[in-house]
C-alpha cells in the first residue's frame, strides 16, 4: 500500500522544526538572564571580577561573597523555583483540564504558606533549628490540605471558573489565617517572615539550593513520565480509561506532583502569584502545541526565564529597595492571564 | 455469514450506583457483524455500552471478552481488544487531528509514547480507511462534526480493536455525513472482521445499516432480531409509544398525526402522486378523503396514515363501478377535490368519473405548487 506521504512543503517543514527553534530561544534567554543577574546588583561590579569571583579560587573578598552567598544561589533558586512552579500550573492545568488552573488561584501557595508559617513560628519560639527539609515538609502537608479541599469543591462545582472562586476564597483564608499568626508572633521573628510571607528569592542560601533542586528535578523527570497518560488525558477522562489509562493512579500522581512542586516553591520562596498560569499558556502559545513531552520541558525553561526576569526587576528597579518577587509578577503575569481568557473565548466557542 | 462471538454478556444488570437501569441483558456480539441498540431516549443504551466498554461497573451479571471476564483484564489488554466512540464533547487544546489520532496507540507504546515504525503504519491505515487524509494536520477544534467523527473512528481503529463500541455516532452529522459514516463502518466490518455494538436514534439507518437489532425498552431487551424481523407491524410503534402521528415499518417513513374529522377535501390520488398533497394537508389541519387507491398503490401507505377516509380497491385489478360510486358519495359531502393524477388510463378509468363531478360542480381547486 501507498504510504501516505505529506507534501514537504516549507509549511510542514516549519512545523516541524518550530520546537526545536523554539527550545534553542528559550535556551538563550536563559543564559541572557542568568548573566544579568549575575552582574547587576546593588553594589556595582565590574564584569572581571564578577567571573573571577565565579570561577577563580575562593577567596575572601566582598566581591566573592557576594557574588558566590548571594547572587548565584538566589539566581538558580530563581531559575529552578520559577521553572518548577510553573510545571505545578501545567500539571494542574492538564489535571483540571482548564488552563485557568494554577497552584496560586487555587490556594493551594497559600495553604502551604500557612503550614510553614505555623512551623516556623513555632520552631522560633521553642529555639529549635529550622532545616530546609522540614520546610518543604510543612509546604506540602499545607499544600495537600488545601488541595483537598479544592478537590472536594470540584466534585459539586461542574464550572472551573466557581471553583477558582473557591480556590481564591480558601487562599484568602489560609492568608487571614498566616496574618493572625504573624502578627501574634515574636517581634523578632516577624522581619524574617514578613519578608518571606510576600514571595521573595532572597535569603536563600546554597544549602538550600542543593534541597530545593534536588526536589524539583526529581519531580520534574517524574513529570516528564506522566507525559504519555496527559497526552491521553487530553481526550477526556472517558476517552482516556478507553485507552487503557488507570485513571486514580493518573490523577493522583498529578495531584502530588504539582503539590511537591507548589510546596518546595513556597516553603522556599514565599507564595509567587500568576507564574503557573502565565507562563504555561505562553508557551503553548509560542510552541503552538500542547503536547506534554514538549510543554514540560517548555514550561520548566519559560519558568525560569521569567522568574529570573521578574527577580532582576525586583532587585533593580528601585535598588536598593527591593520589590516582592510577587509583585512584579502580577504586573508581567496578570496581563498575560487576561490575553488568554479573552483570546481563548474566541478560540473554542464555535 | 457471521464470525466467533467477540463479547458477550449474560444476565448482565447495568445501572448507576445501586440503581438498575436495564437488566436480564444477554447479548452477543459477533466479528463481522454490527448489532444495534435502539430504544427511547433514557432507556438506557448508553448506560449498556459503557458498562460493555468498563466505563461503568455492571451492577449484575457477567460480560466476556472471548471468554475471559473482562473485570479481570488488565486497562492495557482492553484496551487492544475493544475500542470506543463516545458522546461528550471532546475538545482538546492545539492538537491536530493526526495527534488525535495518534493518541489510539496509547496501548502499544512504551513509557514515553513514541510512536515506532509499525505505529506510525497504523495510524497512517487508519487515516485512510476514514478518508480524513486532507485534514490530518489541521486543528482538531477547527473540523467540522463529520469530520470529528470520522477522526475519532480512526483514533478507535488504531487501537487495533476486535469490538468497536460506539454511542449514537451519527446523532450530530448531516445526512451525506451519516451515509458516508455508516458506509465506512460497514465496509470495515466486512474487511476487518470486527464486531460492531453501537446506537442510533435514526431508525431508517438502523433498518438498513446493522445486522442486528436490540430494542432497549423499559429496563429490558425486549427484543433482538434482523432487521427484517424488528421492521415490521407495530414493533417500532410500540418500542417508541408512537400515539401522535405514525412510522412506516416497510419504508422507515414518518407521517404526523391523522385529522379523523369528516373530510372536508377529496383528492383524486395514485401511484405516489396524491403524497405531497396528503402532507400539506396534512400539515393544515385539514380532514380529507382519497380513493379510490388499489392496495398496492405507492399513496396507499401515506393516505392511510393520513387520511380520514381511505376508497380501496383489490390490487391487480381495474377500478370498479361499485367502489368508484362509493368515492363518489364521499366527494359529494366534500367542500372540494383536487386531482393529482395526470391521465386514468384503463385501470383507473372509472376515477376519471370524480374528476368530472368535481369539474361539473366547481369543486375542483388546482393543485397548489
Amino acid at each position: 500500500m501507498p504510504k501516505t506521504i505529506l507534501p514537504d512543503t516549507a509549511e510542514n517543514t516549519a512545523w516541524r522544526r518550530r520546537p526545536w527553534c523554539c527550545f534553542g530561544a528559550l535556551f538563550l534567554l536563559l543564559l541572557l538572564f542568568l548573566l544579568l543577574n549575575l552582574l547587576a546588583g546593588s553594589s556595582r561590579m565590574p564584569a572581571q571580577e564578577v567571573f573571577a569571583a565565579l570561577f577563580g579560587p575562593a577567596s575572601d573578598s566582598t566581591a566573592f561573597r557576594i557574588i558566590r552567598n548571594i547572587r548565584l544561589p538566589r539566581l538558580l533558586a530563581a531559575a529552578i523555583l520559577g521553572g518548577g512552579l510553573s510545571v505545578s500550573g501545567y500539571l494542574l492545568q492538564s489535571f483540571f483540564g482548564n488552563p485557568i488552573a494554577g497552584p496560586f488561584v487555587l490556594g493551594i501557595s497559600s495553604g502551604a504558606k500557612l503550614f510553614v508559617a505555623l512551623v516556623m513560628i513555632f520552631s522560633l519560639g521553642h529555639n529549635l533549628a529550622l532545616s530546609s527539609a522540614m520546610m518543604v515538609t510543612a509546604a506540602f502537608c499545607g499544600a495537600m490540605l488545601s488541595m483537598g479541599l479544592v478537590l472536594l469543591a470540584s466534585r459539586r462545582l461542574r464550572s472551573m471558573a466557581l471553583l477558582v472562586v473557591c480556590g481564591v476564597m480558601i487562599g484568602y483564608v489560609c492568608s487571614a489565617v498566616t496574618e493572625i499568626v504573624v502578627t501574634f508572633a515574636d517581634d523578632s521573628n516577624i522581619v524574617n517572615l514578613h519578608n518571606w510571607s510576600m514571595g521573595s528569592f532572597s535569603g536563600i542560601d546554597m544549602q538550600d539550593v542543593k534541597v530545593l533542586s534536588l526536589t524539583v528535578f526529581t519531580v520534574l523527570l517524574l513529570s516528564v513520565l506522566l507525559s504519555k497518560p496527559m497526552t491521553a488525558y487530553q481526550l477526556g477522562e472517558t476517552y482516556a480509561r478507553s485507552m487503557g489509562v488507570n485513571i486514580r493512579r493518573f490523577r493522583m500522581a498529578l495531584i502530588l506532583l504539582s503539590s511537591v512542586l507548589a510546596a518546595c516553591v513556597t516553603a522556599f520562596a514565599g507564595p509567587i502569584s500568576f507564574v503557573g498560569i502565565a507562563v504555561p499558556h505562553l508557551m503553548r502559545s509560542f510552541f503552538r502545541t500542547a503536547k506534554p513531552i514538549l510543554m514540560i520541558p517548555a514550561c520548566f525553561l519559560g519558568g525560569a526565564v521569567f522568574c529570573l526576569f521578574c527577580d532582576l526587576i525586583a532587585r533593580t528597579l528601585f535598588a536598593p529597595t527591593e520589590l516582592s518577587i510577587s509583585t512584579v509578577t502580577a504586573v508581567f503575569g496578570a496581563p498575560v492571564v487576561i490575553w488568554m481568557l479573552l483570546t481563548r473565548k474566541r478560540g473554542t466557542e464555535r | 455469514m457471521t464470525g466467533e462471538i467477540i463479547l458477550s454478556a449474560e444476565q448482565l444488570t447495568v445501572g448507576y450506583g445501586k440503581t438498575p437501569v436495564v437488566g436480564e441483558i444477554s447479548l452477543h456480539a459477533d466479528a463481522g457483524e454490527i448489532l444495534c441498540l435502539i430504544g427511547p431516549n433514557g432507556a438506557g443504551k448508553s448506560t449498556i455500552l459503557k458498562t460493555l466498554i468498563r466505563q461503568l461497573k455492571p451492577l449484575g451479571g457477567v460480560i466476556l471478552m472471548e471468554d475471559a471476564p473482562i473485570a479481570d483484564m488488565k486497562e492495557r489488554d482492553l484496551a487492544k481488544k475493544s475500542a470506543a466512540v463516545l458522546t461528550g464533547r471532546v475538545d482538546p487544546e492545539l492538537m491536530t487531528c493526526e495527534e488525535v489520532v495518534e493518541t489510539g496507540r496509547y496501548a502499544y507504546t512504551g513509557m514515553l509514547g513514541i510512536l515506532s515504525a509499525h505505529d506510525r503504519e497504523t495510524v497512517d491505515e487508519a487515516i485512510r480507511t476514514v478518508g480524513i487524509e486532507e485534514i490530518r494536520e489541521r486543528d482538531f477544534n477547527r473540523i467540522s462534526d463529520g469530520q470529528r467523527q470520522r477522526v475519532l473512528l480512526a483514533r478507535a481503529l488504531c487501537q487495533e480493536p476486535q469490538l468497536l463500541v460506539m454511542d449514537e455516532p451519527t446523532s450530530f452529522l448531516d445526512i451525506r455525513n451519516k451515509l458516508e459514516f455508516m458506509g465506512i463502518l460497514r465496509r470495515l466490518v466486512r474487511e476487518k472482521q470486527i464486531a460492531v455494538i453501537l446506537s442510533l436514534h435514526e431508525l431508517e439507518l438502523a433498518q438498513k445499516f446493522t445486522d442486528r437489532i436490540a430494542c432497549v425498552k423499559d429496563g429490558v431487551i425486549a427484543e433482538v432480531g434482523s432487521p427484517e424481523e424488528i421492521f415490521t407491524g407495530q414493533t417500532i410503534r410500540t418500542l417508541y409509544n408512537v400515539e401522535h402521528g405514525s412510522y412506516d415499518s416497510l419504508y422507515g417513513t414518518v407521517e404526523g398525526e391523522r385529522n379523523d374529522a369528516p373530510p372536508r377535501v377529496f383528492v383524486v390520488g395514485g401511484g405516489g402522486s396524491g403524497i405531497p398533497v396528503y402532507r400539506k394537508l396534512q400539515r393544515e389541519g385539514i380532514p380529507f378523503a382519497t380513493g379510490v387507491l388499489p392496495e398496492n398503490d405507492l399513496d396507499l401507505p401515506v393516505a392511510g396514515a393520513l387520511a380520514s377516509v381511505v376508497i380501496t380497491g383489490p390490487a391487480y385489478e381495474p377500478v370498479s363501478a361499485e367502489r368508484a360510486d362509493e368515492a363518489l358519495e364521499v366527494l359529494k359531502r366534500c367542500e372540494k377535490a383536487v386531482c393529482t393524477v395526470k391521465s386514468f388510463g384503463s385501470v383507473n378509468r372509472e376515477n376519471r368519473r370524480l374528476l368530472d363531478y368535481a369539474a361539473e360542480h366547481g369543486l375542483l381547486e388546482n393543485v397548489k405548487k
